[in-house]
Protein backbone atom coordinates (compact mmCIF):
# COMPACT_ATOMS: atom_id res chain seq x y z
CA UNK A 1 0.00 0.00 0.00
CA UNK A 2 0.88 3.57 -0.98
CA UNK A 3 2.05 5.83 2.25
CA UNK A 4 -0.37 8.53 3.04
CA UNK A 5 0.82 11.62 1.75
CA UNK A 6 -0.73 14.77 2.72
CA UNK A 7 -2.30 17.50 1.11
CA UNK A 8 -1.85 20.89 2.67
CA UNK A 9 -2.79 23.50 1.42
CA UNK A 10 -0.79 27.26 2.97
CA UNK A 11 -3.03 30.84 3.17
CA UNK A 12 0.19 33.40 3.68
CA UNK A 13 -0.27 36.86 3.60
CA UNK A 14 1.91 38.80 0.74
CA UNK A 15 4.03 40.45 3.24
CA UNK A 16 5.11 38.87 5.99
CA UNK A 17 5.08 34.53 5.39
CA UNK A 18 5.21 34.84 1.70
CA UNK A 19 8.39 36.40 2.27
CA UNK A 20 9.71 34.22 4.69
CA UNK A 21 8.57 31.35 2.40
CA UNK A 22 10.38 32.84 -0.26
CA UNK A 23 13.43 33.40 1.88
CA UNK A 24 13.43 29.82 2.73
CA UNK A 25 13.73 29.14 -1.19
CA UNK A 26 16.89 31.49 -1.45
CA UNK A 27 18.12 30.04 1.54
CA UNK A 28 17.90 26.63 -0.04
CA UNK A 29 16.10 24.91 3.20
CA UNK A 30 14.90 21.66 2.04
CA UNK A 31 11.34 21.36 3.03
CA UNK A 32 8.26 18.92 2.77
CA UNK A 33 6.55 19.35 -0.86
CA UNK A 34 3.19 18.65 0.10
CA UNK A 35 2.21 22.11 0.49
CA UNK A 36 0.64 24.30 -1.62
CA UNK A 37 0.89 27.89 -1.00
CA UNK A 38 -1.73 30.16 -1.72
CA UNK A 39 -0.67 34.18 -1.43
CA UNK A 40 -3.63 36.78 0.10
CA UNK A 41 -3.03 40.66 0.59
CA UNK A 42 -3.11 39.95 4.51
CA UNK A 43 -4.28 37.24 6.63
CA UNK A 44 -7.37 39.60 7.33
CA UNK A 45 -8.61 38.45 4.17
CA UNK A 46 -8.36 35.36 5.05
CA UNK A 47 -12.69 34.32 5.45
CA UNK A 48 -13.12 30.95 7.14
CA UNK A 49 -15.36 30.01 4.18
CA UNK A 50 -11.98 29.43 1.91
CA UNK A 51 -10.49 27.76 4.88
CA UNK A 52 -13.57 25.23 4.83
CA UNK A 53 -13.31 25.22 1.11
CA UNK A 54 -10.04 24.06 1.33
CA UNK A 55 -11.24 21.05 3.60
CA UNK A 56 -13.81 20.39 0.77
CA UNK A 57 -11.47 20.49 -1.93
CA UNK A 58 -9.81 17.35 -0.90
CA UNK A 59 -6.82 19.35 1.97
CA UNK A 60 -5.68 17.33 4.61
CA UNK A 61 -4.43 19.59 6.27
CA UNK A 62 -4.50 23.51 6.19
CA UNK A 63 -1.17 25.95 7.59
CA UNK A 64 -2.68 29.85 7.87
CA UNK A 65 0.47 32.24 8.57
CA UNK A 66 0.58 35.79 8.46
CA UNK A 67 2.93 39.01 9.97
CA UNK A 68 3.18 38.67 13.51
CA UNK A 69 1.11 40.93 15.90
CA UNK A 70 2.02 44.48 15.45
CA UNK A 71 3.99 43.96 12.19
CA UNK A 72 0.94 43.98 9.86
CA UNK A 73 1.49 45.79 6.45
CA UNK A 74 -2.06 47.26 7.36
CA UNK A 75 -1.37 47.44 10.51
CA UNK A 76 -4.95 45.80 12.28
CA UNK A 77 -5.29 42.67 9.79
CA UNK A 78 -3.74 40.17 11.83
CA UNK A 79 -5.53 41.23 15.15
CA UNK A 80 -8.91 40.81 13.58
CA UNK A 81 -8.24 37.83 11.80
CA UNK A 82 -6.71 36.30 15.26
CA UNK A 83 -10.28 37.23 17.11
CA UNK A 84 -12.10 35.54 13.92
CA UNK A 85 -9.57 32.28 14.65
CA UNK A 86 -10.19 31.95 18.06
CA UNK A 87 -13.97 31.84 17.45
CA UNK A 88 -13.44 29.98 14.27
CA UNK A 89 -11.75 27.27 16.05
CA UNK A 90 -14.21 27.47 18.99
CA UNK A 91 -16.96 26.53 16.07
CA UNK A 92 -14.71 23.99 14.51
CA UNK A 93 -14.17 21.95 17.34
CA UNK A 94 -17.87 22.04 18.72
CA UNK A 95 -19.43 20.84 14.86
CA UNK A 96 -16.74 17.80 15.51
CA UNK A 97 -14.07 19.09 13.25
CA UNK A 98 -10.43 18.42 13.96
CA UNK A 99 -8.64 21.49 14.80
CA UNK A 100 -5.72 19.84 15.18
CA UNK A 101 -5.93 19.93 10.84
CA UNK A 102 -5.70 23.76 10.64
CA UNK A 103 -1.73 25.51 11.88
CA UNK A 104 -1.91 28.99 12.57
CA UNK A 105 1.39 30.66 12.75
CA UNK A 106 2.93 34.09 12.46
CA UNK A 107 6.33 34.16 10.63
CA UNK A 108 7.84 37.32 9.52
CA UNK A 109 9.71 38.06 6.27
CA UNK A 110 13.05 37.05 7.86
CA UNK A 111 12.42 33.83 9.40
CA UNK A 112 13.15 31.35 6.60
CA UNK A 113 14.05 28.35 8.76
CA UNK A 114 10.44 28.81 10.69
CA UNK A 115 8.74 28.50 7.76
CA UNK A 116 10.31 25.31 6.86
CA UNK A 117 9.61 24.26 10.30
CA UNK A 118 6.08 24.80 10.50
CA UNK A 119 5.96 23.26 7.36
CA UNK A 120 7.53 20.35 8.45
CA UNK A 121 5.99 20.08 11.93
CA UNK A 122 2.75 20.19 9.69
CA UNK A 123 3.14 17.39 7.82
CA UNK A 124 4.64 15.37 10.11
CA UNK A 125 1.45 16.10 12.48
CA UNK A 126 -0.97 15.14 9.34
CA UNK A 127 0.84 12.63 8.58
CA UNK A 128 0.14 10.81 11.88
CA UNK A 129 -3.56 11.97 11.30
CA UNK A 130 -4.30 10.42 8.53
CA UNK A 131 -6.39 11.50 5.44
CA UNK A 132 -9.41 13.77 6.35
CA UNK A 133 -11.71 11.20 6.36
CA UNK A 134 -14.76 12.54 7.72
CA UNK A 135 -14.77 15.73 4.44
CA UNK A 136 -13.89 13.04 1.88
CA UNK A 137 -17.14 10.45 2.94
CA UNK A 138 -19.31 13.80 2.71
CA UNK A 139 -17.12 14.84 -0.29
CA UNK A 140 -17.40 11.74 -2.53
CA UNK A 141 -20.27 10.56 -1.41
CA UNK A 142 -22.10 14.00 -2.76
CA UNK A 143 -20.38 16.19 -5.08
CA UNK A 144 -16.54 14.72 -6.22
CA UNK A 145 -15.73 12.09 -8.61
CA UNK A 146 -12.73 9.75 -7.66
CA UNK A 147 -9.93 11.67 -8.03
CA UNK A 148 -11.25 14.37 -5.58
CA UNK A 149 -12.14 17.15 -8.11
CA UNK A 150 -15.39 18.60 -8.32
CA UNK A 151 -17.68 17.77 -10.28
CA UNK A 152 -19.73 21.08 -9.77
CA UNK B 1 -54.34 40.95 28.17
CA UNK B 2 -56.98 43.64 29.03
CA UNK B 3 -54.48 46.31 29.50
CA UNK B 4 -52.48 45.89 26.22
CA UNK B 5 -55.46 45.83 23.86
CA UNK B 6 -55.93 49.51 26.07
CA UNK B 7 -52.83 50.14 25.33
CA UNK B 8 -52.60 49.44 21.62
CA UNK B 9 -56.02 50.74 21.13
CA UNK B 10 -54.08 54.38 22.85
CA UNK B 11 -51.24 53.91 20.90
CA UNK B 12 -52.83 53.46 17.34
CA UNK B 13 -55.91 55.81 18.26
CA UNK B 14 -53.11 59.05 19.22
CA UNK B 15 -51.08 57.68 16.12
CA UNK B 16 -47.97 56.92 18.13
CA UNK B 17 -47.31 54.21 16.28
CA UNK B 18 -48.96 53.14 12.62
CA UNK B 19 -48.48 49.31 12.91
CA UNK B 20 -48.48 46.97 16.39
CA UNK B 21 -47.24 43.79 15.83
CA UNK B 22 -48.91 41.30 18.59
CA UNK B 23 -49.36 37.72 18.98
CA UNK B 24 -52.68 36.58 17.62
CA UNK B 25 -54.19 33.31 17.10
CA UNK B 26 -53.16 30.58 14.01
CA UNK B 27 -54.06 27.94 12.82
CA UNK B 28 -54.96 24.88 15.07
CA UNK B 29 -53.82 26.35 18.62
CA UNK B 30 -50.97 27.56 17.08
CA UNK B 31 -49.99 31.56 17.74
CA UNK B 32 -47.86 33.47 15.49
CA UNK B 33 -47.69 37.22 14.81
CA UNK B 34 -49.98 39.56 13.68
CA UNK B 35 -49.73 43.03 12.52
CA UNK B 36 -52.89 45.37 14.01
CA UNK B 37 -53.46 48.82 12.04
CA UNK B 38 -56.44 49.96 13.49
CA UNK B 39 -58.33 50.05 16.81
CA UNK B 40 -60.76 47.84 15.80
CA UNK B 41 -58.16 44.89 15.15
CA UNK B 42 -56.43 45.42 18.63
CA UNK B 43 -59.21 42.61 20.00
CA UNK B 44 -57.31 39.79 18.02
CA UNK B 45 -54.18 40.45 20.27
CA UNK B 46 -53.68 37.43 22.42
CA UNK B 47 -51.12 37.30 25.41
CA UNK B 48 -50.37 34.05 26.96
CA UNK B 49 -47.26 31.38 27.83
CA UNK B 50 -47.72 29.98 24.61
CA UNK B 51 -46.66 33.66 23.21
CA UNK B 52 -43.13 33.27 23.08
CA UNK B 53 -41.50 34.35 19.45
CA UNK B 54 -39.16 37.12 19.25
CA UNK B 55 -41.19 39.50 17.31
CA UNK B 56 -37.84 41.78 16.53
CA UNK B 57 -37.77 39.54 13.87
CA UNK B 58 -40.29 41.60 11.33
CA UNK B 59 -39.10 45.29 11.96
CA UNK B 60 -36.43 45.07 9.60
CA UNK B 61 -38.80 43.59 7.22
CA UNK B 62 -39.78 46.03 4.06
CA UNK B 63 -43.28 44.73 4.23
CA UNK B 64 -43.46 45.78 7.70
CA UNK B 65 -41.69 48.85 7.70
CA UNK B 66 -43.60 50.76 4.83
CA UNK B 67 -46.72 50.78 7.07
CA UNK B 68 -45.45 53.32 9.00
CA UNK B 69 -44.01 53.88 12.37
CA UNK B 70 -43.97 50.48 14.15
CA UNK B 71 -44.96 49.22 18.05
CA UNK B 72 -43.60 45.77 19.18
CA UNK B 73 -44.75 43.71 21.84
CA UNK B 74 -41.24 42.68 23.14
CA UNK B 75 -40.13 39.62 25.01
CA UNK B 76 -36.51 39.59 26.81
CA UNK B 77 -35.06 38.68 23.61
CA UNK B 78 -36.81 40.92 21.43
CA UNK B 79 -35.25 43.39 23.64
CA UNK B 80 -32.10 42.45 23.15
CA UNK B 81 -32.57 42.27 19.03
CA UNK B 82 -33.43 46.02 18.62
CA UNK B 83 -30.44 46.75 20.76
CA UNK B 84 -28.28 44.74 18.41
CA UNK B 85 -30.20 45.99 15.46
CA UNK B 86 -29.27 49.46 16.57
CA UNK B 87 -25.44 48.62 17.63
CA UNK B 88 -25.34 47.47 13.76
CA UNK B 89 -26.92 51.01 12.83
CA UNK B 90 -30.44 49.19 11.15
CA UNK B 91 -32.68 50.54 14.11
CA UNK B 92 -32.47 54.28 15.00
CA UNK B 93 -33.26 55.24 18.27
CA UNK B 94 -37.38 56.09 19.02
CA UNK B 95 -37.91 54.73 15.14
CA UNK B 96 -39.01 51.37 17.22
CA UNK B 97 -41.60 51.58 20.41
CA UNK B 98 -41.07 48.49 22.23
CA UNK B 99 -43.93 47.20 24.99
CA UNK B 100 -42.70 44.41 27.43
CA UNK B 101 -45.47 42.81 29.33
CA UNK B 102 -44.32 42.40 32.84
CA UNK B 103 -45.03 38.86 34.68
CA UNK B 104 -47.81 40.74 37.29
CA UNK B 105 -49.97 41.69 33.97
CA UNK B 106 -48.12 45.46 33.72
CA UNK B 107 -46.78 46.84 30.92
CA UNK B 108 -43.41 48.46 30.44
CA UNK B 109 -43.00 51.02 27.59
CA UNK B 110 -39.65 51.53 25.79
CA UNK B 111 -39.46 54.76 23.76
CA UNK B 112 -35.72 54.92 23.62
CA UNK B 113 -32.71 52.62 23.99
CA UNK B 114 -31.39 54.32 26.95
CA UNK B 115 -34.78 52.79 28.97
CA UNK B 116 -33.79 49.12 27.33
CA UNK B 117 -30.06 48.78 28.59
CA UNK B 118 -31.11 49.73 31.75
CA UNK B 119 -34.13 46.89 32.31
CA UNK B 120 -31.88 44.38 30.59
CA UNK B 121 -28.84 45.29 33.15
CA UNK B 122 -31.65 43.67 36.25
CA UNK B 123 -33.03 40.91 33.66
CA UNK B 124 -31.97 37.66 33.35
CA UNK B 125 -30.46 37.36 29.97
CA UNK B 126 -28.29 34.35 29.90
CA UNK B 127 -29.32 30.77 28.17
CA UNK B 128 -31.33 28.25 29.71
CA UNK B 129 -30.01 26.14 31.93
CA UNK B 130 -31.16 23.10 29.61
CA UNK B 131 -29.68 24.35 26.84
CA UNK B 132 -26.26 24.87 28.90
CA UNK B 133 -26.67 21.27 29.91
CA UNK B 134 -27.23 20.32 26.29
CA UNK B 135 -23.96 22.43 25.30
CA UNK B 136 -21.82 21.03 28.10
CA UNK B 137 -23.26 17.00 27.22
CA UNK B 138 -22.07 17.33 23.49
CA UNK B 139 -18.71 18.88 24.83
CA UNK B 140 -18.40 15.95 26.77
CA UNK B 141 -18.02 13.84 23.39
CA UNK B 142 -14.87 13.06 21.75
CA UNK B 143 -14.45 15.25 18.19
CA UNK B 144 -15.57 12.11 15.94
CA UNK B 145 -18.62 11.65 18.10
CA UNK B 146 -19.60 15.58 18.05
CA UNK B 147 -18.75 15.15 14.33
CA UNK B 148 -21.36 12.29 13.68
CA UNK B 149 -23.84 13.81 15.79
CA UNK B 150 -23.63 16.73 13.47
CA UNK B 151 -23.75 15.26 11.13
CA UNK B 152 -26.99 13.15 11.69
CA UNK B 153 -28.59 16.50 12.55
CA UNK B 154 -27.62 18.21 9.41
CA UNK B 155 -28.13 15.55 7.10
CA UNK B 156 -31.65 16.33 7.81
CA UNK B 157 -31.89 19.72 6.87
CA UNK B 158 -34.10 20.45 3.79
CA UNK B 159 -32.27 23.91 3.40
CA UNK B 160 -35.54 26.03 3.32
CA UNK B 161 -33.75 28.60 5.10
CA UNK B 162 -36.29 29.27 7.86
CA UNK B 163 -33.82 29.54 10.35
CA UNK B 164 -32.41 32.75 8.47
CA UNK B 165 -35.52 33.96 7.62
CA UNK B 166 -36.38 33.59 11.60
CA UNK B 167 -33.36 35.12 12.63
CA UNK B 168 -34.03 38.82 13.67
CA UNK B 169 -29.85 39.31 13.07
CA UNK B 170 -30.28 37.79 9.38
CA UNK B 171 -31.04 40.89 7.52
CA UNK B 172 -28.87 40.98 4.77
CA UNK B 173 -29.97 41.87 1.20
CA UNK B 174 -27.70 39.31 -0.30
CA UNK B 175 -27.02 36.69 1.68
CA UNK B 176 -23.37 34.50 1.59
CA UNK B 177 -25.67 31.22 1.04
CA UNK B 178 -27.45 33.24 -2.39
CA UNK B 179 -24.55 33.75 -3.80
CA UNK B 180 -23.09 32.53 -6.79
CA UNK B 181 -20.02 33.65 -8.30
CA UNK B 182 -18.41 32.00 -6.49
CA UNK B 183 -20.77 29.33 -5.06
CA UNK B 184 -19.29 29.11 -1.61
CA UNK B 185 -22.90 27.04 -0.21
CA UNK B 186 -24.46 24.30 -2.43
CA UNK B 187 -27.55 24.69 -3.59
CA UNK B 188 -28.64 21.20 -3.28
CA UNK B 189 -29.45 19.75 0.30
CA UNK B 190 -26.86 17.34 0.61
CA UNK B 191 -24.03 16.65 3.75
CA UNK B 192 -21.50 18.43 2.23
CA UNK B 193 -23.87 21.77 1.66
CA UNK B 194 -25.71 21.85 5.08
CA UNK B 195 -22.38 21.87 6.63
CA UNK B 196 -21.20 24.74 4.78
CA UNK B 197 -24.65 26.24 5.21
CA UNK B 198 -24.84 25.81 9.51
CA UNK B 199 -21.11 26.34 9.82
CA UNK B 200 -21.58 29.65 7.95
CA UNK B 201 -24.39 30.16 9.83
CA UNK B 202 -22.63 30.19 13.22
CA UNK B 203 -19.52 31.78 12.66
CA UNK B 204 -21.90 35.14 10.69
CA UNK B 205 -24.14 35.30 14.00
CA UNK B 206 -20.61 34.46 16.23
CA UNK B 207 -20.68 37.65 18.77
CA UNK B 208 -24.59 38.63 17.20
CA UNK B 209 -26.62 36.48 18.96
CA UNK B 210 -29.08 37.13 21.13
CA UNK B 211 -30.40 33.58 22.46
CA UNK B 212 -34.21 33.99 20.88
CA UNK B 213 -33.76 30.36 19.65
CA UNK B 214 -35.90 31.41 16.84
CA UNK B 215 -33.47 29.03 14.35
CA UNK B 216 -34.00 26.07 16.16
CA UNK B 217 -38.06 26.82 16.49
CA UNK B 218 -38.34 27.54 12.78
CA UNK B 219 -36.57 24.65 12.21
CA UNK B 220 -39.43 22.15 10.51
CA UNK B 221 -36.67 19.43 10.58
CA UNK B 222 -36.04 20.14 13.88
CA UNK B 223 -32.00 20.21 14.07
CA UNK B 224 -30.93 22.03 17.58
CA UNK B 225 -29.47 24.66 15.44
CA UNK B 226 -29.57 27.03 18.41
CA UNK B 227 -26.87 25.31 20.44
CA UNK B 228 -23.82 25.95 17.50
CA UNK B 229 -24.57 29.97 18.26
CA UNK B 230 -25.18 29.69 21.85
CA UNK B 231 -21.96 27.70 22.21
CA UNK B 232 -20.42 31.13 21.10
CA UNK B 233 -21.40 33.19 23.58
CA UNK B 234 -19.54 32.20 26.18
CA UNK B 235 -15.83 32.16 24.49
CA UNK B 236 -16.45 35.43 23.32
CA UNK B 237 -17.50 36.91 26.48
CA UNK B 238 -14.63 35.47 28.19
CA UNK B 239 -11.99 36.31 25.35
CA UNK B 240 -13.31 39.76 24.32
CA UNK B 241 -15.35 40.92 27.05
CA UNK B 242 -18.22 41.05 24.63
CA UNK B 243 -22.34 39.84 24.98
CA UNK B 244 -24.50 41.39 21.86
CA UNK B 245 -27.76 42.75 22.31
CA UNK B 246 -27.13 44.69 25.79
CA UNK B 247 -25.87 47.93 24.33
CA UNK B 248 -27.30 50.14 21.16
CA UNK B 249 -23.62 51.47 20.22
CA UNK B 250 -21.41 48.45 21.39
CA UNK B 251 -18.98 47.49 18.96
CA UNK B 252 -18.96 44.14 17.14
CA UNK B 253 -16.86 41.86 18.79
CA UNK B 254 -15.37 40.38 15.01
CA UNK B 255 -14.57 43.80 14.11
CA UNK B 256 -12.81 45.62 16.44
CA UNK B 257 -9.62 43.40 18.83
CA UNK B 258 -7.44 43.91 21.45
CA UNK B 259 -3.71 43.78 20.40
CA UNK B 260 -3.63 41.85 23.99
CA UNK B 261 -6.15 39.11 22.98
CA UNK B 262 -5.35 35.83 24.50
CA UNK B 263 -4.70 32.61 22.02
CA UNK B 264 -3.14 29.58 22.85
CA UNK B 265 -2.66 27.67 19.40
CA UNK B 266 -1.03 30.28 17.06
CA UNK B 267 3.31 29.10 16.55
Amino acid sequence: MQEFEPKIVAFVCNWCTYAGADLTGTSRIKYDANVKIIRFPCTGRIDFMILMKAFENGADGIIVSGCHPNDCHYSTGNFHARRRWIVFRNLLNFAGIETERIQFSWVSAAEGFKWADVVNNTVKKIREFGPNENYKKIAVSTLFNEEGTSNE
Amino acid sequence: MSELIKKVTQLLNDKTVDVFIGYGKGSADRIRAIFVRSAEQTEKLVLNSACTQNLAGYILKQEVKHLGKIGVLANVAALRSMLQLASEFQVKDGEVLALFANPDGTLTEFIDFHSIEVFLTTTDTGITSDEQERIAQLEALTVSERWNFWNKEFEKCIKCYACRAACPMCYCHRCTTDVNQPQWIPVASHERGNLDYHLMRAMHLAGRCVNCGECASACPMDIPLNLLTYQLISPIKTGFGATAGMKADAVYALSTYKPDDKENFII
